[in-house]
């Protein structure tokens, strides 16, 4: 470098055409993001806006947006808020097996597998579902019903093929099992060592150990992992799609063969053979999943990023 | 684990101190839970001996395990240990309650899908195939375009948003795209194929369905992956290599891609692999994007194409007289899914292993 240059070295680097393109480049690709996230809404509200426009009669089920979307809202409320709470106890008991109960030299091993079960394709859950679980369920439905039927949720009758909202609930908790378990493991790991070392020495039991210094680090984990995989339950398809057998209506009844669709379920089962207006009413449908999914995981992500910010806990 | 005292004159002395309360309580032999869950087992075989389903006589063989174990802690160690002791039994049986759906999924598609894993399967498609016989070929060829594209596309987006989050960002927007990277992960695939349609159906009119969607819709969901993955790797790479780096005067996009992206590599092609992993079995943004054909299409910005998911789902659903012969193919396309998947993830874990850098002696 030449002596007379040597006052504005930083001027120097700012002039190089490479950096300029390439921290171009990069910073284009993280605004690209944020214009996907952006396009996703609007294509979906722009095709979606003739069935907005439409009237009534025109909907599939000739009575409007509302009443269409409706039953099919209810029905992945309710078959993921159900998945969500078989799943997330389990999903924390295995968390701590792998963190905390199991032999440290297995923990590792142990932990990619449930993480396989995240690998498998919704697919096969649905096959396999229908194939052996939708069976395996009958005889249960048929107690459920008979011993607990005055319960709104086992009014039954019970469906003979098993292809119940139940069964979609067990798959569902399945599927998003391997999802939370992943998260609040990670923050499990991270409790504070002194922590528990500390109560340990107090006397405490393992699980005393658990819920006075594990338990109250990991709560917000715990809270955000499970609206992620509320998030995930909410948007599942295909498995749904085939184990659900569907009628369509409101129903609380998790064991008749009539139950309401879900909206993941009901497009992939209808766009197929779907033209004109009730494509147009499929993707309405599609952007009040999009929106509610959205919704719920920035819930779930503001909570998980506000226990990383205070992380440092000891 | 309580360490008996071992003089007795001491434990007797301060036991008449404190009022004949013993110092310390009795422990389980060591055995104790072996021979409890021996038992256990031995319960629940001779239930299911009795005509109870499998599944009825293992929780019931579970109960009598905790209960047991209970009430056997409770008289000898208290009660603080015995509910120990039943809170590590219900975290055990939860984790195995877990691994129970991934073997009998696996066992299920292996027994159901090997019949019809043969070479004709691998090298037939489907046109004009009515009974039986047939094959994947075409929806085999399909997802490997249709993944392939969708990888080329994501790759480099992700890999770059990744740069910039950790090599140029810091600000306002890095923080915007760190947390809707994060939103991004979660939205379902439904909607990443609806989205893929109506971007095209607004282009080239309602009813379009290309190969090319589909790959658009896996990106919208693979970018997010590679952003976390890369993201993470990078983070990882020593900030002495990149100080050592700008001490020779190296320009930063020189530092980035001579120093960092090598260092990182391994652990990049690890993520990469398993996003691919993620996305290669996805059905549902296919099923509305691309649809299916019957026939070999290599062309993805032409018509319908066949991906393996698909023709999966397809071939499950599909009704007539030749029911039997489509469900063994739908079953072996799941196989041949399920294989690919576990090869992916066996390969990521291989990458990682084999190439890890070697930042620390």
């Amino acid at each position: 470098m030449p002596l007379s240059e040597r006052n504005r070295p930083r001027a120097q680097v700012r002039e190089r055409p490479g950096d300029r393109i390439f921290s171009g480049l990069s910073t284009g690709a993280g605004v690209l993001i944020l214009v996907v996230l952006a396009s996703v809404a609007s294509f979906l509200l722009i095709e979606a806006w003739p069935a907005f426009m439409a009237p009534p009669e025109d909907i599939p089920g000739g009575e409007g947006l509302v009443v269409y979307i409706w039953p099919l809202l209810f029905g992945t409320l309710l078959s993921a808020v159900l998945a969500l709470l078989v799943a997330a106890p389990l999903a924390v008991a295995i968390a701590l097996f792998i963190t905390h109960y199991a032999p440290r030299r297995t923990a590792q091993g142990l932990g990619y597998v449930i993480d396989l079960l995240a690998a498998v394709p919704s697919i096969i859950y649905g096959l396999w579902g229908i194939a052996v679980l939708a069976p395996a369920t009958v005889s249960s439905t048929e107690w459920l019903s008979k011993y607990l039927g005055f319960i709104p949720l086992f009014a039954g009758p019970p469906s003979s093929t098993g292809r119940t909202m139940l069964l979609a609930i067990i798959v569902l908790a399945v599927m998003v099992l391997p999802i939370i378990t992943a998260v609040v493991r990670e923050a499990f790991l991270q409790t504070p060592r002194l922590h528990e070392e500390a109560s340990l020495a107090l006397g405490a039991t393992r699980w005393e150990m658990v819920k006075m210094t594990v338990f109250p680090f990991g709560r917000s984990a715990i809270v955000g992992a499970s609206m992620l995989g509320l998030g995930r339950a909410l948007g599942e398809t295909m498995a749904v799609a085939i184990v659900l057998s569907v009628s369509g209506g409101v129903t609380f009844n998790l064991i008749s063969s009539g139950n309401p669709s879900t909206i993941a379920a009901n497009i992939a089962l209808d766009f197929p053979e779907s033209s004109g207006l009730a494509v147009n009413a499929l993707i309405a449908s599609g952007l009040v999943l999009f929106a509610v999914t959205l919704v719920v995981n920035m819930i779930a992500r503001a909570v998980i990023n506000r226990r990383r910010e205070f992380s440092g806990a000891n | 684990m309580h360490t008996p005292i071992p003089s007795t004159s001491v434990d007797t002395e301060l036991e008449v101190q404190l009022f004949g309360q013993p110092l310390t309580h009795g422990t389980l032999p060591r055995w104790a839970p072996f021979a409890t869950l021996a038992a256990a087992i031995v319960v629940g075989i001779v239930l299911d001996d009795i005509g109870l389903a499998i599944g009825v006589a293992a929780v019931a063989a579970v109960a009598f395990y905790a209960a047991t174990i209970y009430l056997w802690s409770r008289t000898v160690e208290g009660h603080r240990k015995a509910k120990d002791r039943v809170l590590t039994t219900v975290v055990t049986s939860a984790f195995l309650l877990a691994l129970l759906p991934l073997v009998s999924m696996v066992i299920t598609v292996v027994q159901n899908g090997i019949q019809r894993l043969d070479t004709e399967f691998l090298s037939f498609s489907m046109r004009s195939i009515v009974g039986e016989g047939g094959g994947a070929y075409h929806a085999i060829l399909g997802t490997l375009i249709i993944t392939g594209l969708a990888a080329l596309i994501s790759v480099p987006i992700g890999m770059l948003c990744a740069i910039y989050l950790v090599e140029y960002g810091g600000g306002k927007l890095a923080k915007a795209i760190t947390f809707f990277v994060d939103v991004m992960t979660g939205i379902p695939s439904i909607v990443a194929g609806l989205f893929a349609y109506a971007l095209f159906a607004l282009l080239f009119g309602p009813g379009v369905r290309m190969g090319i969607m589909g790959a658009i819709a896996l990106s919208v969901l693979m970018i997010p992956i590679v952003v976390r993955s890369t993201e993470e790797m990078l983070k990882l790479v020593p900030n002495e290599l990149r100080e050592a780096a700008y001490a020779l005067a190296v320009p930063k996009w020189r530092m980035i891609t001579k120093v960092v992206l090598p260092t990182a590599l391994a652990g990049i092609a690890t993520g990469v692999t398993l996003a691919i992993a993620r996305i290669i079995g996805e059905t549902a943004p296919l099923l509305i994007t691309v649809g299916i054909t019957t026939g070999v299409n290599m062309n993805p910005f032409d018509g319908r194409m066949s991906a393996l998911p698909v023709f999966s789902y397809y071939e499950y659903i599909r009704t007539g007289i030749h029911t039997a012969a489509s469900q063994d193919r739908a079953w072996t396309a799941a196989l041949i899914l399920i294989i690919i998947v576990m090869l992916l993830n066996l390969a990521a874990r291989l990458i990682s292993r084999l190439f890890a850098p070697k930042t620390r002696a």
